[in-house]
């Protein structure tokens, strides 16, 4: 017999609703945590949102970032935040920060004498200093932007429930929202917990997340619709049942090699697109679980009418193509 | 589902081919960078120096060419999202009516009585009469100064709106000419922009229109948002000079005084002019569009006062003469003088369609830009950690591919290799297709054919698992993976259908380098399905047809 690496073992027999109110309350739970951190906490927008400039500083040389910031003080600039950017693919003679400077008036970038300051500000206490990215953001599109936002986010979930609305049931619809509502919640929760940046890409990457997530539900939904047309009397949770575990193996190895892909990328694909690529994989995390505890929970609560009218597949049991019929 | 015709087969084959052919130029990014440069540099010059022979000869001119463009955030450059603040322009055609709209109402002194211009909001002209009583004749007299709005959507409407109260008259631009105007405005820069910016020749700068009244420009390889910043800001020098003579000859002696020009849409055509203009782009006040009386296509300009007086005086001493509009050491065109121009407007008639008369309108107001920009947003990216991005983007790509097909065949098997060669095939086709069509890679993109790795196997996933299942039910091999296609389909499609839309929501309401992440992402699921759906079923079949397996250990 050959080797083949299963994560999943064949024909699981796992109950899924055993702990049904335990694992769902740890998803309402997590879904308050969320909130909760969002508003006590707050989001740490990045300047796409709120409006300012950020630097990105390389040197030979390592520096301090008290340095930087004793050499900015004097420059009368607002709400200036030093970081020091760490990657392992960064050699002992790479020294990166991230400077950001609030919105100074109201076309909310720095001026160009102001950038010529800094930098002669920095050479002073880090002679080997360059800039090797300067971005800045008005407060006029940084609130649009957030606008854009929330419609991106909007429009995306209306759409994706309007379609499993037409190619499924409205409680599988209804399901699939939840299920999404859930992911993006813990995935800015995670965001406002750990204080990571959230600009434009984090919207995207949550979008990306988003439909990775419905992706995984679709499947689940599609075998429980097929099982359900074969068995009209099994008990609805009882279906679900062995739709999620006729359909694990898929989901783990989907995950898994969703997470190697992303996992390689976090870790080799340098720091400036970590925090996006973070977030898709938190999001592949949270949505493979929603999949198994949110979605279908909420369809067996909803109940779901048992007559597809549709043709049962098994009808078709003898096709097998003329170039593979086996000899007379 | 296992019948494929001989035909199919070799669509797929012919199509992944093609990707592969079309994906190639990417290895090569360099060589063959510098190859479509020399033949725009060559096509742009009309001759082909031997460098750009040498450049071109890098890479064979039968092979494609396209590649796949790189953001602004992997090649370094400069990014500005600029607002136009369109309103300015109604001030300056208010004030620029004042004189005309004086002289009109002066000549009819003894009706309407004295005038006098008082304040009024911006963008609007207020005037007093002496004699309330006979506002209706100033009202008509304003009125006799107002030209057909020249819009599609405007067509028929009058330029100007004309109230009057007790003895205010009060006159400002229709909202059909605002509207025209603001279009006109914001094209007038976008135009003035990009000419500033090709003036420089960086590579494929982005100059777009953005919503109403913004403009985005990227510039790859530029310093920084500054130095673009500057570069813009620079006026155009637009004059009106006489002309001495027009010749072929690029080394003809203009003579003291006198200066040779290039004309800009004639080839080998060069004028001589007088090196002092009459009038500079700085006494202008308005060009548009418009019709002469013949009903054909022209160009309507106007003079402010001191520019009128010297345009006028040179005007009726030269009749029949012609005089040359110059842009930027470059004659737009070099018409005849048929009438003293005293009046300060003129009109440029001449065969043109209406087309051209806009263009014409455009650039000759094209000298400074019409309207004040300010930033919204500046980014600069240094071309070192656009390189360092592409490196890590490249690494953590061949890691992510080798990480997904080390653990699809450590799962699969044989089927794994199947799966993991329509992985790679499918890279290979989201870059072709991004050559192609010229879509921009940026740096989420790169993370999108990451994800697109790892999701594309999805499909495959679904099929294989389900294939397992039909197994262990006891169906013979053949079956089994007959049946495992096509009861996959449906998951697969539904799967790949929200995808697809959370793809285009992004490409639709996102900006930059999320755009691009979206670009990437569609075409991945595009390609993905082709990949798993097309490209695996037939590497099966053709196992199924060669080994005709009794059994299968999936």
């Amino acid at each position: 017999m050959a080797f083949r690496l299963k994560l999943v073992p064949d024909n699981t027999q796992f109950n899924f609703f055993r702990y049904q109110w335990l694992t769902f309350g740890i998803s309402a739970a997590a879904m308050v945590l969320s909130l909760v951190a969002v508003l006590v906490m707050g989001l740490n927008f990045g300047i796409d949102f709120k409006g300012g400039t950020t630097i990105r500083t390389e040197s030979t040389t390592d520096f301090q970032v008290g340095d930087y910031r004793q050499a900015l003080d004097d420059l009368g600039l607002a709400d200036v935040s030093i970081t020091e950017v760490f990657d392992p693919s960064f050699g002992t003679d790479k020294h990166v920060a991230m400077i950001r400077i609030g919105t100074q008036d109201e076309t909310g970038s720095v001026t160009p004498e102001e950038l010529n300051g800094i930098e002669a500000a920095l050479k002073v206490v880090d002679p080997q200093v360059a800039f090797t990215a300067v971005e800045s953001v008005g407060p006029k599109v940084s609130g649009e932007l957030i606008m854009t936002a929330v419609y991106a986010v909007g429009a995306a979930t209306i759409a994706i429930m309007f379609y499993i609305w037409l190619r499924f049931e409205w409680q599988f619809a209804l399901g699939a929202v939840v299920s999404i509502a859930h992911d993006v919640l813990l995935t800015i929760g995670i965001f406002a917990v750990l204080q990571l940046k959230f600009d434009l890409s984090t919207i995207a990457a949550l979008l990306t997340t988003l439909g990775y997530s419905v992706n995984d539900t679709v499947v689940v939904f599609d075998r429980l619709r097929e099982n359900l047309i074969k068995s009209k009397t099994e008990p609805l949770i009882d279906v679900m049942n062995r739709t999620v575990n006729e359909t694990l193996s898929r989901t783990v190895m989907t995950a898994v090699t969703t997470a190697l892909a992303l996992g390689a990328m976090m870790i080799f694909g340098g720091d400036v697109i970590r925090g996006f690529v973070f977030a898709m994989l938190w999001g592949v995390f949270v949505g493979a679980y929603s999949t198994v505890y949110v979605a279908k929970n909420i369809v067996l609560w909803l109940g779901v009418k048992r007559d597809w009218s549709k043709p049962d597949p098994k009808d078709k049991i003898d096709e097998i193509p003329a170039a593979f019929r086996e000899g007379p | 589902m296992l019948d494929i015709p001989f035909w199919k087969r070799l669509l797929i084959l012919g199509l992944v081919v093609l990707g592969l052919l079309f994906a190639m130029p990417n290895l090569f990014y360099k060589r063959v960078e510098l190859h479509n440069d020399a033949i725009t540099a060559a096509e742009r010059n009309g001759f082909e120096s031997t460098e750009q022979a040498e450049a071109r000869a890098g890479w064979p001119d039968w092979l494609p060419s396209g590649l796949v463009n790189l953001g602004l955030d992997l090649r370094g450059g400069a990014h500005l999202l600029g607002e136009v603040h369109v309103e300015d322009v109604y001030k300056a055609r208010m004030d620029g009516l004042w004189p005309e709209l004086r002289d009109a109402l002066a000549a009819q002194r003894d009706t309407v009585g004295a005038i006098r211009r008082v304040t009024a909001p911006e963008g609007e002209l207020a005037v007093e009469i002496g004699n309330p009583d006979q506002m209706a004749r100033a009202v008509e007299i304003a009125r006799g100064l107002s030209t057909p709005v020249a819009s599609l959507t405007g067509a028929g409407q009058s330029d100007l709106a004309i109230s009057a109260s007790g003895n205010r008259l009060q006159v400002a631009l229709s909202d059909a000419e605002k509207a025209a105007a603001d279009e006109r405005t914001v094209q007038q820069s976008l135009e003035i922009i990009r000419r500033r910016i090709d003036e420089v020749g960086t590579r494929e700068p982005t100059i777009m229109r953005q919503g109403e009244d913004r403009i985005l420009i990227q510039v790859p390889g530029i310093g920084s948002a500054e130095e673009l910043k500057e570069l813009i800001g620079t006026t155009a020098k637009l004059t009106f000079n006489p002309v001495v003579g027009r010749t072929t000859d690029a080394h003809a002696r203009p003579g003291t005084g006198n200066v040779l020009l290039p004309s800009m849409d004639e080839k080998d055509v060069y004028y001589v002019i007088e090196a002092s203009p009459v009038v500079t782009g700085e006494d202008l006040t308005d060009a548009r569009p418009s019709f002469d009386q013949n009903g054909e296509p022209s160009v309507d300009f106007r003079f402010g006062p001191s520019g009128a007086k010297r345009f006028g005086a040179y005007t009726s001493a030269n009749i029949s003469q012609p005089f040359a509009i110059v842009l930027d050491d470059q004659v737009i065109s070099a018409p005849v003088i048929r009438q003293a121009i005293t009046t300060g407007s003129g009109q440029i008639s001449g065969s043109m369609n209406i087309e051209e008369s806009t263009r014409l309108a455009v650039l000759l107001r094209a000298g400074a830009l019409p309207a004040e920009m300010t930033f919204l947003e500046e980014r600069t990216i240094g071309p070192e950690l656009g390189q360092d991005s592409i490196d890590a983007g490249r690494l953590s790509s061949i890691i992510a591919t080798a990480a997904v097909v080390a653990y699809m065949i450590a799962s699969y098997g044989l089927f794994g290799v199947f799966a993991s060669v329509a992985v790679i095939a499918n890279v290979i086709l989201i870059l072709s297709v991004m050559s192609m069509i010229g879509a921009t890679l940026t740096l989420p993109g790169i993370a999108g054919i990451v994800l697109t790795v790892g999701t594309a196997v999805d499909a495959n996933v679904i099929i294989y698992e389900r294939i397992r299942e039909e197994l262990r039910a006891g169906k013979r091999v053949v079956k089994a993976i007959d049946d495992g296609f096509s009861e996959a389909m449906s998951a697969i499609i539904d799967a790949n259908v929200t995808s697809f839309i959370s793809a285009m929501v992004m490409f639709f309401l996102g900006s930059g380098p999320v755009k691009g992440f979206a670009v990437t992402l569609t075409i991945g699921i595009a390609t993905s399905v082709f990949t798993a759906i097309f490209l695996t079923r037939m590497m099966i079949v053709l196992w199924l047809e060669w080994r005709k397996p009794k059994q299968l250990i999936l």
